[in-house]
């Protein structure tokens, strides 16, 4: 761990690539990796791919059974009508919301340490998203009648009923996961270019050449096109807001006890920003161990990554003090029982796993030589994850006990229920694996866009400022 | 490819060492008058907008429009649908229920201002353009990974062959070449 000084002069600031790197080393750490010839794919990478493969088999099988069968396979039952499902969308759908914290909000901000890691979380969120949106597509039950969720006019003269929350939620995650495409998309555009620019066969210059759309490097399309970035973080923060939220609105509009409170939006979007950086620095350190990118990518981003961790872990600690604090002070004796139950209930396991992993363990952030400790950040990221996806579960199980005990029951997963979330990480990580083999990591023209060198103020000429 | 036919002649390609350099250069450029020239950087260089003197991108009009756009579709989409198409009362709520419309319309304008933003961009750059001149340039190769180029095209009213050869070079422009089209 490097031991360089910290100091909070922005002037003095740490520098965000380090080791004296040229432009052009910047284009050559990052390109390496992904020229390598096919034949010299790294074994690692081909286990990797054979594994998440038999993941994405198993998950295509899992789906067709359900829709040959029917929702009847999945665990599922009345009280707990919402089971793994519903738990594993949030779950996805949550990781994916740090790539849009880190390449908009971060952006916005102008929080220059963003560029060595935002194509990374940007990509992650681009298939976490695809991981979630995968669920309401196959949960509706009658799946040849999934285009009721289109506004299409049909020859039973029907329109879906936009006063749904499930309708918001539909339209909120697919717009999500359009933009996050697109933004994604665009960000890779010059990289492309540099790569077409490099290769050294005609597949290759063709194939990238394609995709790079003839980017050129040109002034008059930077402009426009840093103004389309702009753009583009702008529209992206106040839509990652709300897709946590409208997701949120699933629960919170029902009249259930634990689900019908005002603190869900809030509280699911700082717990998806939450469990989303946590992702992101789990891959992050795997990878720049694996490619070598501890220049470009340094400790101090993933101290920064804790530091956020620690903040939005610290608010969902809140929200849970607060749930309870408002059941009592509800005086409703259902919501009383919710929260009890919650915590001493049958599923109280469950409900102090959430505690430990997503409020105990990032408090170990709070000290600088924990937060710059690659495993410790490493161990209490994959804490985060297991907590954040504990925490789904818990909101949607403790409903087994509802107001009618003779309808209580214990919710159990059926072995389709498991196999179909461990499926989506087959999908998760053949596309992830695909992008570390075949696009740019890390975002070439941006890095160097923050080299001190790129200032054309640099040189000490006579420009002010 | 380099015919002497007038036809075919892009223009001049000159690079130039740093940012800084660059930078200053477009500023001269930019005094001498041309109107058909760029810079090309592998990334884009603080104030260098204002050294070539262009006018505010026009981007933001085109996303105003569509998420405008956007945001009236989808709320009439609802309210049609809601009062005239399949009227239904939900849980006692009015059948022009609009603030239940609110988070579909927000959605439908954020997409449409993201299509306006990524397409408005592409369609005002002129691309996606897979052929340009200046691809048939070896060391323009360079732009998108550590050279800085200045671009005059030869379509400038202003623009002779020597002339402008001989003002890139006393600008510090270096490797200076005459561009063809790949075609006549």
């Amino acid at each position: 761990m490097s031991s360089t000084a910290y100091t909070e002069d922005p002037a003095k600031r740490l520098p965000l690539v380090e080791g004296g790197k040229s432009f052009h080393d910047v284009t050559e750490i990052v390109c390496k990796p992904l020229e390598q010839p096919l034949v010299k794919t790294p074994s690692w990478w081909l286990i990797g791919f054979m594994g998440a493969l038999t993941l994405l088999t198993m998950l295509l099988g899992m789906v067709g059974y359900l829709l040959w069968e029917g929702i009847g396979v999945w665990g599922n039952n009345t009280p707990v009508a919402w089971g793994w499902d519903i738990v594993n969308f949030v779950w996805w759908i949550g990781i994916g919301h740090a790539g849009t914290l880190i390449s908009a909000i971060l952006f916005l901000f102008r929080q220059k340490w963003r560029t060595g890691i935002n194509r990374f979380a940007e990509a992650m969120t681009v298939f976490a998203v695809m991981c979630a949106f995968l669920y309401p597509g196959i949960h509706i039950g009658r799946i040849w009648v999934s285009y009721y969720m289109f506004p299409i006019p049909n020859q039973m003269a029907m329109w879906p009923n936009f006063r749904s929350p499930l309708l918001w939620d539909f339209a909120a995650v697919s717009t999500y996961a359009t933009v996050s495409a697109l933004f994604w998309y665009i960000g890779l555009v010059p990289d492309l270019a540099t790569i077409r620019d490099r290769a050294t066969n005609k597949i290759r210059a063709t194939l990238y050449g394609i995709f790079a759309l003839g980017w050129r490097g040109a002034n008059r399309h930077w402009q426009n096109y840093e103004r389309a970035y702009l753009i583009l973080a702008g529209l992206a923060t106040p839509l990652v807001l709300s897709v946590h939220s409208i997701v949120s609105f699933d629960f919170a509009t029902a009249n259930l006890p634990g689900w019908h409170t005002t603190i869900f939006p809030p509280y699911f979007v700082a717990g998806a920003v939450f469990s989303g950086f946590a992702l992101v620095s789990t891959l992050m350190i795997l990878a720049r161990e694996i490619f070598g990118f501890k220049q470009l990518v340094t400790i101090n981003h993933l101290e920064n990554m804790s530091k956020i961790m620690l903040l939005t872990g610290t608010l969902v600690g809140y929200a849970y003090a607060m749930e309870f604090f408002i059941a009592w002070y509800s005086g409703s004796e259902y919501e009383r029982f919710a929260f009890i139950n919650r915590a001493a209930g049958p599923f109280g396991w469950a409900y102090w796993i959430m505690i430990s992993c997503n409020v105990i363990s990032p408090q170990f952030f709070w000290f600088r030589n924990l937060r710059r400790n690659i495993w410790v950040i490493f161990i209490i990221t994959i804490f985060i994850n297991i907590g954040m996806w504990f925490e789904r579960f818990v909101i949607i199980v403790t409903l087994h006990a509802d107001f009618l005990p003779s309808s209580w029951g214990y919710y159990r997963p059926s072995i389709v229920d498991i196999c179909t979330y461990l499926g989506t990480f087959g999908l998760f990580f053949t596309l992830f694996l695909l992008f570390l083999r075949f696009l740019p990591q890390i975002a070439i023209s941006e890095v160097k866009g923050v080299m001190p060198q790129a200032n054309p103020h640099h040189h000490g000429d006579s420009h002010g400022h | 490819m380099a015919t002497s036919s007038s036809k075919s002649l892009f223009g001049v390609l000159a690079e130039f060492e740093s940012p800084a350099h660059l930078l200053q250069a477009a500023e001269k450029v930019r005094d001498k008058g041309f109107k058909h020239w760029d810079t090309h950087s592998p990334f884009p260089i603080h104030g260098m907008d204002k050294a070539m003197g262009l006018k505010d991108s026009k981007l933001g009009w085109i996303v105003l429009c569509t998420g405008t756009l956007g945001v009236a579709g989808t709320h009439l989409l609802q309210w049609w649908s809601a009062v005239y198409a399949y009227p239904m009362v939900i849980s006692g709520k009015p059948l022009n229920s609009y603030p239940a419309f609110i988070p579909v319309t927000f959605e439908g304008g954020i997409l449409l201002s993201a299509f306006g933003a990524i397409f408005g961009m592409l369609a005002i750059n002129k691309l996606p353009r897979l052929y340009h001149a200046l691809f048939t340039s070896q060391q323009f190769k360079r732009a998108t990974d550590d050279a800085f180029f200045i671009s005059i095209e030869s379509k400038d009213p202003q623009f002779n062959l020597e002339d402008v050869q001989v003002l890139l070079s006393s600008l510090g422009g270096k490797n200076i070449e005459v561009i063809h089209e790949a075609h006549a």
